[in-house]
C-alpha cells in the first residue's frame, strides 16, 4: 500500500501528558501502574490511571460533554502541539477534507454509573443533570474531538472492544485512498469505569499484582485508561512530519470465542501475515514487535505461538503493558504511539514486571530495554470477540 | 462517489420480518401493520451458543443470515460491519445496575456480549469467517457511516462486504433519556462489481451541506424511519422493494447527508 506519514501523534496514559513523558518513563523503566483506588472499586488489583482527571473540566464552549473520557481527549489534544498542527492542516486543507475516526470500548459509561447510584427512589429516573447523547454514547468522543478541533470530514467511533483503535489505521487509509479526505485525525479514548473493572475480574482476568506480560507465573492484565491521537497525511502533502509512516495493516476475525482466543493464535497470525503483505515486506524486514501482550495466560500463549507461525524465534518482541496497563480500546493507539516513540528513538522497551519468561514461549522477548536502531515496528491489538489488527510502521525520511 | 453493487437483503422489525414479507409492504403494495415480531432464533447459533446471546445478538444475526442467504454469497470469505448507535441497550441496563452496587457480581457472560463486536464475534464464529469484521456508531447517523466505511471497503480492498445495522430500545431508565420506539435489524450484502445476483448499483456521497432527509410514504414506516436508529436505511430498502430509480438522502454525521443514487439492476 502508499505508505501515509504521521504528521504529529500525541498520548496521555498512566505514563504521564504528552509523549516527552511517556518516552521518559519507558527509557527510565518505571510503571505507571498503581494500586487501585478507583472510585469505591473493591478489588485487589493494580490500574493505569491518568492522574489529574477529577480535577479537569472539558473546555467551556463543550461543557455539555464534560465526562472523564472526553476530558482525557482533551488533556491529550493538547498535548505535543496536536491541536495547533491539525489548526494548520485544517487551513491547508479545509475542514470538510480531514476524517475524524477514533476507536472506544467503553466510552463515557462512567457518568452513567454515577446516574445509576443516583436514580430517583420512587420512579426510578435518572438525575435530571445526566446527558447521555454527549458521554454515554459511543459516538460521543468521535463527535467531541471533532467540535474541538474544528473538523467536519467524515466521522466514525470504531469499537471491537481492544482492538479499535489500531482499526481506525485502516479506515482512514481506506478513506483516504478513495478520495473521501486528504487527511484524518485517528485515535483512541478509553477510561477507567466499574464496568470494564468488574467486568474482567468476573472473567477471572485481572491480575493482583501489576501485569507480568510473558512471564511464567503471569497472573492477568493489569487496566488503564489513555487517549492518544495521530495526524496521517499521504507523505507528498505534508510539509513536514514525525519521520514515521503508517506502512501497512491487517485485520482478522478468530472465529473461535467472544472471550478467550484461538489457542494457536490462528486470528492473530493471520492479522501480522494480512499487515505484512499490505506493506509488501518479509518478516525480516521487522525490526521489533510490540505485543498486544496482556498478561493474560491465554493471550500471551497464542500471541507467543503466532509470531512464531509468522517470524520465526528471531524477530525482539515485547509488551509495554508492564508500563501503561491494558487501556482497551485506546490500546492501539497508546502502542502505535510507542511504537513510533520506538523508531524516532532507537529504543526497544522489555517487558517489565516481568521476572522470567514463559519457558514454553518460543518466540525472542525482550526482559530488559535496548537501545537499538529500529526500522520498522509491527504492532499488535488484539480484542474481545476474536477481533484482531495489526499495524506496521516504519521510518519514513 | 463509491459505486456498490447490491446483492441480498436482511430485515426484521415490527410489521417487517424478512425480505420476502417486508418487500410488498416497503412498496407500498400491502399496508403496513407493525405487530410484534416474534422472537428470534437464528438457525445459524447452535442451541447451547443461542443459548449465552441476547435479542439484540440474535437481531444482527438473523438479518445478516438472511442477506447472505438472498445473495447466495460465501458467508466465511465476506468482510462485515456492524453499524449500532448504542449496541445492547439490555446488557448496558444489566451491569450498570449490578455496579451501582457495593459489591457487583457482573456475569462474566452478559460481561463479553457487553461489547459492542459481540453481534460481529458471534456471526463470524456462526460462519466460521476469519475475514475483517468492523463494528462502528454514528449515533443518529450510524447507518451512513457504516455504509461509509462498508463503501471504502469494497473500493479500496476490492472485497464483498455485509453491512448489518442494529440497535433495540434500552430498558428504563435509559428509555426515557434515549427513546426507541422498536426493534430494528437489517443487512445488505455489497460488492464492488455487477452480478447476476445484482439486485441495484448505488452510487453513495457525502453531501457538502444541509439536505431534507428521504422520508417514507407512510407514517407507519416513517415512525419507524425516525424511531430507529438503524431504521434510518428504511428509504434505501423501499426503494429496492420498488425496484426504482431514486436519488435518497440519508442522515450522515454533524448533520449532512449522503446522497444515494440507486438503479435497479
Amino acid at each position: 500500500m502508499t505508505p501515509l506519514v504521521l504528521t504529529s501523534f500525541t498520548a496521555v496514559n498512566a505514563l504521564g501528558r504528552g509523549t516527552a513523558a511517556v518516552l521518559k518513563a519507558l527509557t527510565a523503566a518505571r510503571t505507571g501502574l498503581k494500586p487501585c483506588t478507583f472510585e469505591q472499586v473493591q478489588l485487589e488489583t493494580w490500574v493505569g490511571e491518568v492522574a489529574g482527571l477529577d480535577d479537569l473540566r472539558v473546555c467551556e464552549r463543550l461543557t455539555e460533554f464534560d465526562c472523564r473520557n472526553n476530558r482525557l481527549a482533551e488533556l491529550a489534544l493538547e498535548q505535543d502541539g496536536f491541536a495547533a498542527r491539525i489548526d494548520q492542516a485544517r487551513a491547508k486543507y479545509g475542514p470538510r477534507r480531514i476524517a475524524v475516526i477514533i476507536g472506544t470500548s467503553t466510552s463515557g459509561i462512567l457518568e452513567t454509573e454515577h446516574a445509576y447510584r443516583q436514580r430517583d427512589p420512587q420512579t426510578g429516573a435518572l438525575p435530571a443533570s445526566y446527558r447521555f447523547a454527549t458521554t454515554h454514547t459511543l459516538y460521543a468522543s468521535t463527535d467531541f474531538v471533532r467540535r474541538y478541533l474544528g473538523l467536519e470530514g467524515p466521522a466514525a467511533m470504531v469499537s471491537t472492544a481492544c482492538s479499535s483503535s489500531a482499526k481506525v489505521f485502516a479506515s482512514a487509509w481506506r478513506m483516504i485512498a478513495q478520495g473521501l479526505c486528504d487527511a484524518a485525525v485517528v485515535g483512541g479514548v478509553d477510561s477507567l469505569c466499574r464496568n470494564t473493572l468488574y467486568g474482567f475480574a468476573s472473567l477471572d482476568l485481572v491480575g493482583r499484582e501489576p501485569c507480568r506480560p510473558c512471564d511464567a507465573q503471569r497472573g492477568g492484565i493489569s487496566i488503564g485508561e489513555a487517549a492518544g491521537f495521530a495526524l496521517l497525511e499521504r507523505p507528498e502533502q505534508a510539509a513536514s512530519h514525525s519521520g514515521v509512516a503508517l506502512l501497512g495493516y491487517g485485520e482478522s476475525s478468530d472465529a473461535y470465542h467472544m472471550s478467550t482466543p484461538h489457542p494457536e493464535g490462528v486470528g492473530a497470525a493471520l492479522a501480522m501475515q494480512r499487515a505484512l503483505d499490505c506493506a509488501a515486506l518479509a518478516p525480516a524486514a521487522i525490526d521489533y514487535i510490540n505485543m498486544h501482550g496482556t498478561a493474560s495466560q491465554a493471550n500471551d500463549s497464542m500471541e507467543d505461538r503466532a509470531i512464531t507461525t509468522v517470524f520465526g524465534t528471531h524477530t525482539p518482541c515485547s509488551s509495554t503493558k508492564g508500563w501503561t496497563g491494558h487501556a482497551l480500546g485506546a490500546a492501539g493507539i497508546t502502542e502505535a504511539v510507542i511504537s513510533a516513540l520506538c523508531i524516532q528513538n532507537g529504543l526497544m522497551p522489555g517487558c517489565l514486571n516481568t521476572r522470567s519468561i514463559d519457558p514454553g514461549f518460543t518466540s525472542q522477548v525482550l526482559l530488559t530495554n535496548q537501545s537499538r536502531d529500529v526500522r520498522r515496528v509491527l504492532s499488535n491489538s488484539f480484542g474481545f470477540g476474536g477481533s484482531n489488527c495489526s499495524l506496521i510502521f516504519g521510518a519514513h525520511p | 462517489m463509491i459505486e456498490l453493487w447490491i446483492e441480498g437483503v436482511g430485515i426484521h422489525a415490527p410489521g417487517l420480518v424478512g425480505w420476502q414479507q417486508a418487500a410488498p409492504v416497503l412498496a407500498g403494495q400491502q399496508p403496513y401493520a407493525p405487530v410484534e415480531p416474534p422472537k428470534l432464533a437464528p438457525a445459524l447459533l447452535p442451541a447451547d451458543v443461542r443459548r449465552r446471546t441476547t435479542e439484540h445478538i440474535r437481531l444482527a444475526v438473523e438479518v445478516a443470515g438472511e442477506a447472505v442467504r438472498h445473495a447466495q454469497a460465501d458467508a466465511a470469505a465476506l468482510w462485515s460491519v456492524f453499524a449500532t448507535s448504542e449496541s445492547d441497550g439490555a446488557i448496558c441496563h444489566n451491569i450498570c445496575e449490578e455496579v451501582a452496587k457495593p459489591v457487583p457480581e457482573v456475569s462474566p457472560t452478559r460481561f463479553h456480549n457487553s461489547v459492542t463486536n459481540a453481534p460481529a464475534g458471534y456471526w463470524c464464529m456462526a460462519v466460521q469467517s476469519y475475514a475483517p469484521s468492523t463494528s462502528l456508531s454514528g449515533f443518529d447517523a450510524s447507518v451512513g457511516v457504516g455504509l461509509i466505511e462498508a463503501g471504502v471497503q469494497v473500493g479500496a480492498e476490492r472485497c464483498s462486504v455485509l453491512l448489518v445495522a442494529h440497535d433495540a430500545p434500552f430498558p428504563e431508565p435509559l428509555h426515557s433519556v434515549r427513546p426507541m420506539s422498536a426493534i430494528f435489524g437489517a443487512a445488505l450484502v455489497l460488492a464492488p462489481a455487477r452480478s447476476a445476483r445484482s439486485l441495484a448499483r448505488i452510487m453513495v456521497a457525502i453531501e457538502p451541506g444541509l439536505h431534507a432527509l428521504s422520508r417514507l410514504p407512510d407514517a407507519g414506516l416513517d415512525g419507524l424511519r425516525t424511531g430507529n436508529p438503524a431504521a434510518r436505511v428504511l428509504p434505501l430498502l423501499a426503494t429496492l422493494a420498488r425496484r426504482e430509480a431514486a436519488e435518497l438522502y440519508l442522515p450522515y454525521v454533524h448533520s449532512q447527508a449522503l446522497r444515494v443514487n440507486v438503479q435497479p439492476v
